[in-house]
């Protein structure tokens, strides 16, 4: 039986009775007005303070500094500087600089915390201990600590260049850091880049055939040892076809010091190995907490469907156990980023080193400096961010 | 019995007493049943695992030889480590423990930090205990009254006591000075922050994302060169603020950003339930987040902040970038003077303070793995 209201109707809308003060969208905005304007006078006290303080200590303002000449030496230099370069061409060196010790350091930290966090799941009783203690030891050190360990107490301690390390006799370690033997490319190794470049876009062509292929036949083709051959062989064939004009430049003992090939510097090596070897542990757990969150139903079925133990790993628990492993792993790659800002205490010619500190002590401009710094971390950090949401929706799940 | 019960060629054979239970076969347990199915299944395992017991020993055996059997445990200066072959020198701590305690606070005055120390154990220790009672009164002698103590005994100048500057404080005092203002400070503003971006008021979240969003994208170390030269230039002219307030305020700023994205956490993980329970009861929004949210969440999230309270303090070695002189600075200090210079003062000094280290932050990871599995009440997937 329906109910229904009978009477009339209300003449005029209802109004709240109770006081403006209890309804909730005056208050939001209240609230919203009040933290605006604390904001604004923050900013704006800021501001003001900031231009009597540098008007009243005669320090220059504006970005100008940049194409003043810089005027210092930087000892590592992935692009043209020397003295007379400006302080806008240091800024671009020890950006390159610190991409390059993160970039380095998130290949290694990857490979060692992948070893160490499948290790610690392993069946063998001894190899889950030795990586446990190693998770356990470098997750609870500063990493300052591991930094100024390896540079101080390891690096700075090899021998003399007269006594270097050897490995194989080509690769030479002493106090004053890693030598290597340096590939020289000689005229008309183009030819070779344009080898690789035909035979990256063979593998994806051949991927594509051999998907299709098992797709309609279910037959397997294999893809990778045919796409390592292709991504080595090709260029080889390429140089040897133009008499191969690569040639090696071997590290040699001249004196005192090494002539040739490359020099790593032993800030550069600490940095890697210490950056390498703290966020290794971390992306040990990340690993670890992936792989475990798969359930064991998952290799349960795949075994059942006739998968052998490395292609179930491979094809079923991995891809899901990324699923989990990729948003932490960002942020790990992000805290190397931003921890190769460490650099500053060895003396490697990073963000930090030469621009908060060299830069900042000639010219005294603090505010445009720092605000450069923060910039380009929070740049990095914002571009790395999107490119991994990016790459996690690909993999993500998609419900229904 | 006698021999009719044998089987014979025409009855079946019935056996009538039971066989006497035999011992399982070595090879599947007891130790060496283990390490076969653990250690040695196969030979990729068998080679694993004596790869790894040579690493293990033989690191092992290194650290006890050389913090240890070779060590020198007495001298005065550094001819008493001198000698080749000798491992550790702990004259070169034992002579300057105070310093690494303290820094350059005067010598007659070490009293005074070590009372602070103590009450800061008695303090937190029954606040962590989960049974121990009066939590409330507890929290709040400790965010609110130690500070207040502590400054006035740390920095003096008050009740008679002598003003010691802070650029005289150094050592693991200055480590956990730092550490423990870092995360009682960003307690409060991590929790505002975090209510501010769950908040549903558009400019209050805007603020709220931008606030953490910035700090957690720069290195801790961009932010003490923020907090060294640059905030000086922000206050009114003639305002100096002490070196040490300034990295204090760029380290609270720095783990306020993490500190609410740990909160947020707790906040996300509490039942709709409750929020809309609690509207049902007519409270309001404060009354509901103080009442009835924030007590739970908080609780949820202990691990997360003892988490952040660690990385905090092994952040704190920062401060050496900004001449403070933590408990590593000091000791990387103390690797300059010549009375010590020995080939083995570098290990000696890296040695004591990775032990330090050590024991500080697995302290407080066991601690918080202990607080995870308690509040782990057994809903797994």
């Amino acid at each position: 039986m329906a109910i229904t209201h009978e009477g009339p109707a209300p003449a005029e809308p209802v109004r709240s009775r109770s006081s403006i003060l209890n309804d909730a969208r005056f208050r939001g905005l209240v609230a919203q007005a009040v933290v605006a304007a604390i904001v604004v006078f923050a900013i704006g006290m800021m501001v003001w303070n900031a231009q009597t303080n540098l008007a009243n200590q005669r320090i220059a303002s504006g970005f100008g500094f940049l194409n003043q000449t810089a005027g210092f030496g930087i000892n590592q230099t992935m692009v043209e500087y020397n003295e007379t370069s400006t302080y806008g061409r240091a800024l671009l060196v020890a950006v390159i600089n610190t991409l390059m010790v993160a970039g380095v350091g998130i290949v290694f930290a990857t490979i060692l915390g992948f070893l160490v966090g499948v290790g610690r799941l392993s069946k063998n009783w001894m190899v889950r201990q030795v990586c446990t203690a190693y998770v356990e030891v470098t997750r609870n050190l500063p990493l300052l600590f591991h930094i100024l360990f390896w540079y101080l107490a390891v690096l700075a301690a090899m021998p003399a260049a007269r006594n270097s390390y050897s490995l194989f006799g080509e690769i030479y370690i002493n106090n004053r850091g890693i030598y290597i033997p340096r590939f020289v490319f000689g005229e008309g190794s183009g030819v070779g880049l344009i080898a690789f470049a035909i035979a990256v876009v063979g593998v994806i062509v051949l991927k594509k055939w051999a998907t299709a292929r098992r797709n309609a036949t279910g037959q397997q083709f294999p893809v990778f040892w045919t796409s390592v051959g292709l991504l080595i062989g090709l260029p080889l064939i390429a140089l040897l076809a133009v008499g191969f004009p690569v040639t090696i430049d071997h590290p040699v003992l001249k004196g005192f010091n090494f002539s040739g090939g490359s020099r790593l510097l032993p800030e550069f090596a600490a940095l890697v190995i210490a950056l390498s070897i703290y966020t290794g542990g971390f992306i040990a757990e990340i690993v670890r907490a992936g792989i475990k969150a798969v359930n064991y139903g998952q290799s349960e079925a795949a075994a059942s469907l006739g998968l052998k133990s490395g292609l179930a790993t491979r094809l079923v628990v991995i891809p899901q156990a990324l699923r989990v492993m990729i948003p932490p792993l960002t942020s790990q790659y992000l805290n190397l980023t931003k921890n190769s800002s460490l650099a500053a205490f060895v003396g490697y010619p990073e963000l930090v080193q030469v621009f908060a500190g060299t830069t900042l002590n000639q010219t005294g401009q603090a505010i445009e400096i720092i605000a450069i710094t923060m910039g380009i971390y929070l740049v990095i950090s914002l571009v790395t961010s999107a490119f991994m949401n990016w790459y996690n929706q690909r993999v993500a799940l998609i419900e229904r | 019995m006698t021999d009719t019960t044998i089987a014979g060629p025409d009855r079946p054979f019935i056996r009538t007493e039971m066989l006497t239970p035999q011992p399982p076969p070595t090879a599947v347990s007891g130790f060496a049943g283990w390490a076969r199915q653990n250690l040695f299944s196969g030979p990729m395992n068998a080679l694993l695992t004596l790869v790894c017991a040579a690493l293990a020993v033989y690191l092992l055996w290194v650290f006890i030889d050389f913090l240890l059997l070779r060590a020198v445990w007495t001298g005065t200066n550094r001819e008493a480590c001198i000698a080749p072959g000798v491992g550790a020198c702990w004259p070169f701590i034992t002579n300057r423990f105070g310093q690494l305690l303290y820094g350059f606070y005067p010598a007659d005055e070490h009293w005074r930090p070590a009372t602070v120390f103590f009450v800061a154990v008695a303090l937190i220790v029954p606040l962590l205990t989960p049974s121990a009672p009066y939590k409330k009164a507890n929290a709040l002698l400790f965010f609110v009254a130690f500070p207040i103590f502590a400054f006035v005994m740390l920095h003096g100048g008050y009740f008679g006591l002598r003003t010691v500057e802070t650029r005289a404080w150094g050592g693991l005092l200055v480590t956990l000075v730092v550490a423990t203002t870092g995360i009682v400070a960003s307690l409060p503003l991590g929790i505002l922050l975090a209510l501010g971006r769950r908040s549903k008021l558009p400019l209050i979240k805007f603020v709220s994302i931008a606030f953490i969003e910035f700090w957690r994208g720069v290195p801790l170390i961009t932010v003490l060169f923020f907090a060294t030269y640059m905030l000086p230039l922000f206050l009114p002219s003639g305002w100096t603020i002490d070196g040490l307030l300034r990295a204090l305020v760029g380290v609270a700023l720095f783990s306020a950003a993490y500190m609410a994205e740990v909160v947020r956490g707790g906040l996300q993980a509490i039942p709709k339930g409750q929020y809309e329970g609690a509207m049902a009861m007519g409270l309001r929004y404060w009354p509901m987040m103080l009442l009835i949210v924030l007590p739970q969440a908080l609780k949820l999230v202990i691990p997360g902040i003892v988490n952040t309270f660690i990385g905090l303090f092994k952040d704190t070695t920062l401060v050496a970038i900004v001449s403070i002189f933590d408990f590593l600075g000091i000791i990387r200090a103390a690797f300059a003077d010549p009375n010590w210079a020995t080939p083995m003062t570098v290990y000696t000094g890296f040695a004591f303070a990775g032990i330090v280290y050590f024991v500080f932050c697995y302290g407080m990871s066991r601690y918080s793995r202990f607080v995870e599995e308690r509040l782990d009440t057994g809903h797994k997937r």
